[in-house]
């Protein structure tokens, strides 16, 4: 087995960053071609991952630090499905910018390969450098923009997040020093013996360190205080990008270190219910501040806290022993890939109207229906989803996580999720409604480009499919949560 | 003599160090005002992790205790980078807005 196999996902992906850079630079005639080449590497990078699916290839690498596993596979198609639909929707967008085609596309490859490592790492060194490797071009994503908000947004985005990391590696530290191993596993089996047991205080505190600084990349009360300004403030195709890429990874490499690591059971109900009291509190307060948002990207900001507690309901449901326990965490990996899809749908319409429009506030999508069918049909279905109104991909994800929560004698949990998702359909379906019934400010047509309309489509029939058919996409959770069954 | 003072000087004292120097970084990066301030805050966040990692490091009782020393180099390695971003985004922000103040980056408000 070479290492090239072992790595190749990611290698297709850095290897296409390294591609765009190169034409950018020395064929500068050939900078159209730039955005295909990064689908080109990131469509390589999903038949390779295909291709250890057909063999049935999994197996650890590198002394137990990457595990490639069926979870890490599901990760893997997600990313480079997630990737590819931004690379897509910011053709338009970086062509109207007219500068930095190369370096733009290299940095969003870039994360995609953090994000690809992230959820394959089985140790603290591999998760830090992961992280990092998707952080810090994310942060540079967010100051691409000429105006004076991009930049804002990019330094608030990188101090809070540089707060926030070094919040995790001191907890990183702590588990070091009492395990003596980097290694999930090795953690884990040092948590799991008595020894473990004798230092909770200590293990108590790494807990809270990871909680929060991980906290920040979910996008969960109280480490949100970033999310509507950067939201805002960062260009449209970027924040499509980070408010499912990096929120995806987090869960990912959360799910991992804590079920893996931290998963004995004197420890896991400990956790379970900080995650139960986050999660209630974040969609709570997610929810109720996204009502009052004139500005469509801050509400979808507000929304994406609101979504991380309904995500987090899966990580609170695991305190039942046996099969129950990974029943949370397909849950939330159903509800990463519900919210990806269906989020990026949204943004994709954002993006395509805002651009047109020249405005971010939500007053002017009223009549957006006259304007253009299409665009206000998509964000409309992506809208009735991320509601979870039945029967789309939105209400099949929540109806199992709540399920999920109900089973793990979670009851008051589940009551306010249920009680959340009506206050966000008043917003959600508020735009929705604006859209259909409102006056038009202007005549003239919203026309959508070949590669937005692309996008938009692969999204919305993502959503439409999974809402129809939502087996194969369950199945796909349950066997990759199922790692975590075999302990 | 030096090797008495290594011994009265335990694993203990160099956390206190670490976890001191992590408390005062968290401090400064929550207060200061000015973003290069609020960076510097968070290098010694890092530093005292370093220290940290590498008193995990030198006192573990494993025979191969290298993990802690090299999971170092990467943080400094990573610290470094962040730092050229935030010195290049802070350059940014002040080239659109004369200032690096952070209450007065404020453009972003509900």
């Amino acid at each position: 087995m070479s290492g090239l196999d072992i790595v190749g996902p990611q290698f297709a992906v850095l290897l296409a960053a390294g591609a765009v850079l190169m034409v950018d630079a020395l064929m500068p005639q050939n900078r159209r071609l730039v955005p295909y080449i990064a689908l080109l590497g990131l469509g390589a990078s999903a038949i390779w991952t295909g291709t250890w699916v057909a063999r049935d290839n999994y197996q650890e690498a590198f002394h137990g630090t990457l595990s490639l596993d069926q979870y890490a596979v599901f990760f893997y198609f997600l990313f480079a499905g997630i990737t590819a639909t931004v690379v897509l929707a910011s053709i338009d967008w970086v062509n109207q910018e007219g500068r930095g085609q190369g370096e733009y596309y290299a940095l969003v490859l870039t994360v995609c390969a953090g994000l690809m490592f992230l959820s394959a790492a089985r140790d603290l060194i591999t998760i830090f450098l992961a992280l990092e490797l998707s952080s810090i071009p994310q942060y540079i994503l967010a100051g691409w923009g000429k105006d004076r908000r991009s930049s804002e947004a990019g330094l608030k985005y990188l101090l809070l997040g540089a707060i926030a990391s070094a919040l995790l590696l001191y907890g990183m530290a702590l588990l070091y020093g009492l395990t003596g191993t980097t290694l999930l596993l090795g953690i884990g089996e040092f948590v799991a013996s008595p020894a473990g047991e004798a230092n909770r205080s200590v293990l108590v505190l790494a807990m809270a360190l990871l909680i929060a600084g991980f906290g920040f990349k979910m996008a969960i009360v109280p480490f949100q205080m970033w999310v509507p300004d950067v939201y805002q403030g960062a260009p449209t195709p970027v924040t499509a990008f980070l408010s499912v890429g990096s929120k995806a990874a987090a869960f990912a490499v959360v799910i991992r270190i804590f079920f893996e690591a931290l998963g004995a059971d004197f420890l896991s109900s400990d956790w379970a219910n900080v995650f139960a009291g986050l999660a209630a509190v974040s969609m709570t307060v997610g929810n109720v501040m996204a009502i009052v948002q004139t500005d469509i990207k801050r509400m979808f900001g507000y929304s994406s806290i609101a979504q991380a507690g309904n995500h987090m309901i899966g990580l609170a449901a695991i305190s039942v022993a046996g099969e129950q326990f990974t029943l949370g965490a397909s849950g939330v990996l159903l509800f990463v890939a519900a919210y990806a899809f269906t989020n990026l749908g949204a943004w994709v319409a954002i993006i395509a109207i805002s651009q047109k429009i020249g405005s971010d506030q939500i007053k002017d999508y009223a009549g957006m229906w006259k304007r253009s069918p299409v665009l206000t049909l998509g964000l409309a279905v992506c809208f009735v989803s991320l509601t979870g109104i039945p029967p789309t991909v939105g209400f099949w994800a929540k109806l199992y996580i709540f399920n999920a929560g109900i089973r793990a004698d979670l009851g008051w949990l589940v009551i306010i999720g249920v009680l959340n998702s009506v206050v966000s359909a008043y917003y959600y379906l508020g735009v929705a409604r604006q859209m259909f019934t409102g006056d038009a400010e202007g005549a003239e047509k919203v026309r959508t480009s070949p590669s937005i309309g692309l996008s938009l489509g692969v999204a919305t029939f993502g959503v439409l499919a999974f809402s129809i058919v939502p087996i194969p996409l369950i199945t796909a959770a349950r066997d990759a949560a199922d790692i975590f069954a075999q302990r | 003599m030096s090797a008495l003072f290594l011994v009265t000087i335990g694993i203990e004292n160099f956390l206190a160090v670490g976890a001191l120097l992590f408390a005062l970084g968290f401090a400064i990066a929550l207060s200061k005002r000015n973003a290069i301030g609020v960076l510097m805050g968070v290098e010694l966040m890092l530093n005292a992790v370093n220290l940290t990692l590498l008193t995990f490091s030198r006192f573990s009782p494993s025979d191969r205790p290298v993990a802690g020393a090299t999971f170092v180099v990467f943080v400094i390695t990573v610290a470094a980078a962040e730092a050229a971003v935030a010195l290049a985004l802070a350059v940014s922000v002040y080239r659109n807005r004369d200032t690096v103040d952070v209450d007065k980056i404020n453009l972003l408000k509900s």
